[in-house]
């Protein structure tokens, strides 16, 4: 199996960002993904930049890299910079909105789906493959069971990905939770997420983690982890498990997968984490020891 | 504009069509659609009578089949589009491409309308349903502001239907999973979101505390209006500060902006709530058949105050918003 790094959901400064991807050049990844994916009023890098920087990624690995479009589009600035990732001429792009796949295919460029495009079943991949569709990181809410339910009945099979690493991506809204929390409208929000590279978390009057605001994200309170499911990836047909980047840790990662992919286990993170959604239960149900 | 209202039952499609609804829509008894609510929606014969009922007063019927299929069970979906086909429905409304794809191949002449579960709010992704499955008209999510609903009624491909009233998904319709992280069940596959059988109300010293699958969502004072627990409407803690962090319990409601949506060309408007009581839906219609009446009669447009009553009484919490139309909610 191969290892993604899928794209940062955060705000980080460009230093941060281009020191963040330099590390990830060392690292046995096979295929980066990034771009934002998240915000278009996120300007440490705009569209070109981003563009720039994958370029450079390229010209100085041999990882594939892979640009990512926004999610969730509302303005016609959102649609330039979708547009602008999707006319890259050059690299690969993961479509995360059906307009970046319309622009795509009308183009006649393969993509890659991403995990905020709903395909639940195997007509609607088969449907996409017809497009140009290579890769497809199933959604975040599918278990491994409905995921190979999808695959044998599909006669041509996509590339799958899953997210296997990190904190998921549950939701995207028009209203920015960072800024409402900061008393900040949308309009005025300042960009101050910056502030926040892990996002702000949110738990119940009990103190249960629940969520993490992220902007107009919201992701999950803890991470998916799936390092004790390999086996159960490996025989589903799972091509390439996706590590969504964090802040701290991010090697540590990496490098448990690596080696997990490879039969060795990692004991210090394998129960850290939920695995709810691939066992066909509750997202947020933890890693069972047993 | 066409006014298209909810009916989740018979006498609520009658309530419908008794108060002025130009169309109504309404889901079969099962996963198929996205308010799969226990004693809700329309078995075949229920289905067969709400259609002699549109059609003796000449109203439409749409029949949404807006989940997303299973692979293990898409005959399931592939039969309510069938079914909507054999019983005469004026439109199917869909949000899987693998469902459009069934549906405009099987059935060319069907007229297929976007669910706002498929989440497109740009030209070019209206364009993507337009080319490849000949979709006819798109529901907008509720993310869009005023203006941007403006640019893009002036560019789409295909007539448009935002909503008018009812409770207000702070998400992007489609693209929410908070309920399936918590409870195991969603939107997009069951047809279900932060479901009833998830719900547990708990008697307090203090008060009443309402859970979803065991994980607290709100903590009632005693007094205090105890409102159903949907997971992004839940008092929650960040940075040491409890209140409601993604949105209040409140009802979206556009009736100000009318005219600037009829302006902009949008066809329809829609009423959210196959969940909700014939009387509800009585009074919602009729308040909004009156405020599109008296916009077509020209000359200036004035809510009247027994409409913002009514539409506030029959409100979450009583409030109203502009939501995500107007930018300082966002």
């Amino acid at each position: 199996m191969r290892l993604s790094l899928g794209p940062n959901q955060f705000y980080w400064r460009r230093t941060d960002i281009n020191l963040f991807y330099e590390q990830m050049l060392e690292t046995p990844l096979d295929v980066i993904y990034l771009g934002e994916v998240v915000c278009g009023k996120r300007d440490e890098l705009r569209a070109a930049d981003w563009i720039e920087l994958a370029c450079a990624l390229a010209d100085n690995s041999d990882k594939q890299v892979v640009l990512s479009t926004l999610a969730l589009l509302e303005s016609g600035a959102d649609f330039s910079w979708v547009r602008k990732v999707c006319d890259n001429g050059r690299l690969l792009v993961e479509a995360n909105d059906m307009a970046a796949v319309e622009l795509l295919a009308e183009a006649g460029l393969p993509f890659t789906c991403g995990p905020a495009i709903n395909l639940y079943n195997h007509r609607a991949v088969a449907q996409l493959m017809t497009m140009g569709m290579q890769r497809w990181t199933a959604p975040v809410e599918m278990s491994g069971h409905q995921l190979g339910e999808v695959l044998t009945r599909l006669t041509h099979k996509p590339e799958v990905e899953v997210l296997a690493h990190g904190l998921l991506p549950l939701a995207y809204s028009a209203r920015c939770f960072t800024a409402r929390h900061l008393g900040l409208s949308k309009d005025n929000c300042g960009r101050r997420c910056i502030e926040f590279a892990s996002g702000i978390p949110l738990t119940s009057q009990e103190d249960q983690s629940l969520f993490v605001m992220n902007g107009i994200q919201t992701l999950s309170g803890e991470p998916v982890n799936l390092l004790r499911q390999m086996d159960s990836l490996r025989t589903t047909g799972v091509d390439l498990l996706r590590l969504s980047p964090q802040v701290h840790d991010m090697r540590a990662v990496i490098d448990a997968f690596d080696r997990a992919r490879n039969g060795d286990t990692d004991l210090t993170l394998l129960l850290l984490g939920v695995d709810g959604y691939w066992r066909g239960q509750c997202g947020f149900d933890l890693i069972a020891s047993g | 504009m066409e006014l298209v209202c909810p009916a989740g039952s018979l006498p609520a499609l009658e309530a419908a069509i008794d108060n002025g609804a130009d169309a109504v829509y309404i889901g079969f008894r099962d996963e198929t659609n996205a308010r799969h609510f226990g004693g809700l929606n329309f078995d075949e014969r229920r289905a067969q009578q709400a259609l002699a009922k549109i059609r003796a007063r000449g109203r439409r019927l749409f029949v949404a089949i807006n989940t997303y299929a299973r692979p293990d069970r898409f005959s399931r979906w592939q039969s309510a589009v069938d079914r909507a086909v054999d019983l005469g429905a004026d439109a199917v409304i869909l949000a899987d491409i693998g469902l459009m794809d069934y549906a405009a191949e099987r059935y060319p002449d069907l007229a297929l309308h976007l669910s706002v579960q498929a989440s497109a709010t740009s030209a070019a992704a209206l364009s993507f349903y337009r080319r490849n499955f000949g979709i006819r008209r798109a529901v907008l999510p509720r993310v869009l502001s005023l203006k941007q609903v403006q640019q893009l009624a002036r560019t789409s491909p295909v007539e448009l239907e935002v909503f008018g009233f009812g409770s207000l998904c702070i998400m992007a319709e489609g693209r929410c999973h908070l309920s399936s992280y918590v409870t195991g069940e969603s939107p997009n596959m069951n047809g279900v979101c932060s479901p009833a059988k998830a719900v547990e109300w708990q008697p307090t010293p203090a008060g009443l505390d309402a859970r979803l699958n065991g994980v607290l969502i709100d903590r009632f004072g005693a007094g205090e209006n105890a409102g159903y627990p949907t997971l992004c409407k839940g008092r929650f803690v960040a940075d040491d500060r409890t209140g409601h962090a993604l949105e209040e319990p409140v009802s979206l409601n556009s009736m100000a902006l009318l005219p600037a949506l009829c302006a902009a060309g949008i066809k329809a408007i829609k009423i959210e709530g196959r969940q909700r009581s014939p009387s509800y839906v009585a009074q919602v219609v009729r308040t909004w058949r009156e405020a599109i009446d008296r916009l077509a009669r020209g000359g200036e447009f004035h809510i009247d105050p027994r409409w913002a009553d009514t539409l506030s009484r029959n409100s979450e919490g009583k409030q109203t918003t502009l939501g995500a139309y107007e930018r300082p909610w966002q």
